[in-house]
């Protein structure tokens, strides 16, 4: 009888489980859908986006969504003719962004996302939309790293496996002591304590960071240039009827002043001199 | 399909070779810790029974990616212990082997207290008649039997470890988990291959260790 009792009630759960997975499912599926059959019926469409980033891609504790990727996502959607209230933000974390697009999760991605060939691979590219360039964080009152060579004697932090901690330990500075943390703003707590000298990645990302208001006045970035990330908005290879429009959109954007005003309210606070507008390279 | 191997690019064998390291850093740590907790935990001084089973029950509760952050973030980066490493690399693999060690320990404490309720009471009584005191019962008596009984329950908890350090590349230990996400990050085509590689790789660690303790519990087991 007990027995019984627990393998009904496993079975409950079972079911349970499978009918909130079906669930699940067929919403995500409604939602793409709505997104590729595009004109037809306009209900939501779903983007990638990072949830971490502050300046770029983040979500706020209320829910909100802010950062320079959220509003290039928002205008492009616009132009695909979505309301900002008919978007839905989801996660793009680096290692399923591929997956998310492949799978028809997302019908695009703007999270800090560098063309590249390999990823090409997968996916398709609009844009570039944004040059950004490798750079370093460093404590305000430090002036001690002017070039690429004095990362030789010093303490690095940067996010585990990403392309910035790779170029460092292949390229830039194999000497340098490096500290991989799963996120940056592990590496800042311990650039404030003096653990670490300089935080490097992307410098958009950093910007972003020193835009924060809690760490406004604390660190400055150098403005070594050690990289060129080209980034681009990830849709499904082979869309290019999509490509086109988002092409277009970018191209709007910029000339209607939109892009400048976005990199400015978003990245401004941190004095960081962004490179103009990338030409648009991807897509005919 | 598996081309991203032959690049030259990737050290997968030198990364398995740290994960290998921090396991058997960490197993002889924890063997030693767990055995000394078990052994409070049997203790007759109430304040060592009641610090083994506070320590045993905090950290096992505690995810282990929690603790060894804690260790670098908190011990390292804050406080600034470094265990005596120089570089982050130094620091990175001590502080991970102390994380893993405090982790782990607490199972092996708890594998061997079940191991020591194996022993037949009336054996730690007939010692203690013969006027042999707690530490000389428990090391003399008590312990070398509870080890040979729970040899197949601590196999679990190796091997557990093995796959527990794939948590050091939070604290950027350059071992097979750090490796994997870099190849992530560089061959997004080949996401599955890389996977299976690393995969692949953790069977071949652990599926012989299983093999060889099943053996070896079965061989050394007290038959009662």
């Amino acid at each position: 009888m007990k027995i019984s009792k627990a393998v009904a009630a496993a079975a409950a759960a079972v079911a349970l489980a499978l009918t909130a997975t079906a669930c699940g499912g067929s919403n995500d599926k409604a939602a793409s859908d709505g997104g590729a059959s595009g004109d037809a019926k306009k209900d939501k469409i779903v983007v990638g986006i990072k949830f971490d980033q502050p300046g770029l891609g983040l979500k706020t504790p209320d829910g909100k969504y802010t950062g320079f990727d959220v509003d290039v996502a928002t205008y492009v959607a616009k132009e695909l003719g979505y309301q900002p209230d008919q978007i839905e933000f989801k996660q793009a974390v680096s290692a399923e962004r591929e997956n998310l697009i492949a799978n028809g999760d997302v019908k695009f991605i703007v999270a800090t996302y560098s063309i590249n060939d390999k990823r090409k691979e997968k996916v398709d590219f609009a844009g570039p939309y944004f040059l950004a360039h490798q750079d370093l964080l460093v404590r305000a009152d430090d002036t001690s790293i002017t070039k690429v060579e004095d990362l030789n004697k010093k303490k690095l932090c940067s996010v585990t496996g990403s392309t910035s901690a790779q170029n460092i330990k292949k390229t830039l500075a194999p000497e340098a002591d490096l500290q991989e943390y799963p996120g940056y703003s592990d590496c800042l707590s311990g650039l404030e304590n003096k653990a670490v000298d300089a935080l490097t990645t992307d410098n958009s990302i950093l910007a972003g960071y020193a835009a924060q208001e809690k760490n406004k006045g604390k660190f400055k970035l150098v403005g070594l240039s050690m990289s060129n990330e080209n980034y681009g908005i990830g849709l499904k290879k082979g869309d290019k009827d999509l490509q086109t429009k988002i092409n277009a959109a970018l191209k709007k954007m910029v000339a209607d002043g939109a892009w400048e005003a976005a990199v400015k309210k978003n990245l401004g606070p941190a004095n960081y001199k962004n490179e103009p507008a990338p030409q648009i390279t991807e897509g005919s | 399909m598996f081309d991203f191997l032959e690049s030259g690019q990737y050290d997968v064998l030198g990364a398995f070779w740290v994960t290998v390291q921090l396991t058997l850093y960490s197993a002889a740590g924890s063997l030693i810790w767990g055995t000394v907790l078990a052994g409070m935990r049997v203790s007759p001084v109430p304040l060592m029974r009641g610090f083994g089973t506070a320590y045993v029950n905090v950290v096992r509760n505690t995810p282990l990616t929690v603790l060894i952050l804690a260790c670098s973030l908190g011990l390292s980066q804050t406080l600034g212990v470094n265990l005596g490493g120089d570089t982050f690399k130094e620091t990175g693999f001590r502080l991970a082997v102390l994380g893993l060690t405090a982790y782990t320990g607490t199972f092996v404490c708890e594998a061997l207290r079940s191991g020591i309720n194996t022993v037949p009471v009336g054996q730690a009584e007939a010692a203690r008649a013969l006027g042999l005191s707690f530490f000389q019962v428990l090391t003399l008596i008590v312990l070398p039997q509870a080890f040979r009984a729970v040899i197949a329950p601590l196999t679990n908890v190796l091997i557990a470890l093995t796959k527990n350090t794939t948590v050091a590349a939070t604290i950027g230990v350059a071992e097979a988990a750090l490796l994997m996400k870099e190849m992530i990050e560089n061959e997004p085509q080949a996401l599955f291959a890389v996977f299976a590689v690393f995969a692949l790789g953790f069977l071949v660690l652990t599926l012989p260790t299983g093999l060889l303790l099943g053996w070896v519990a079965k061989r050394v087991a007290v038959k009662r």
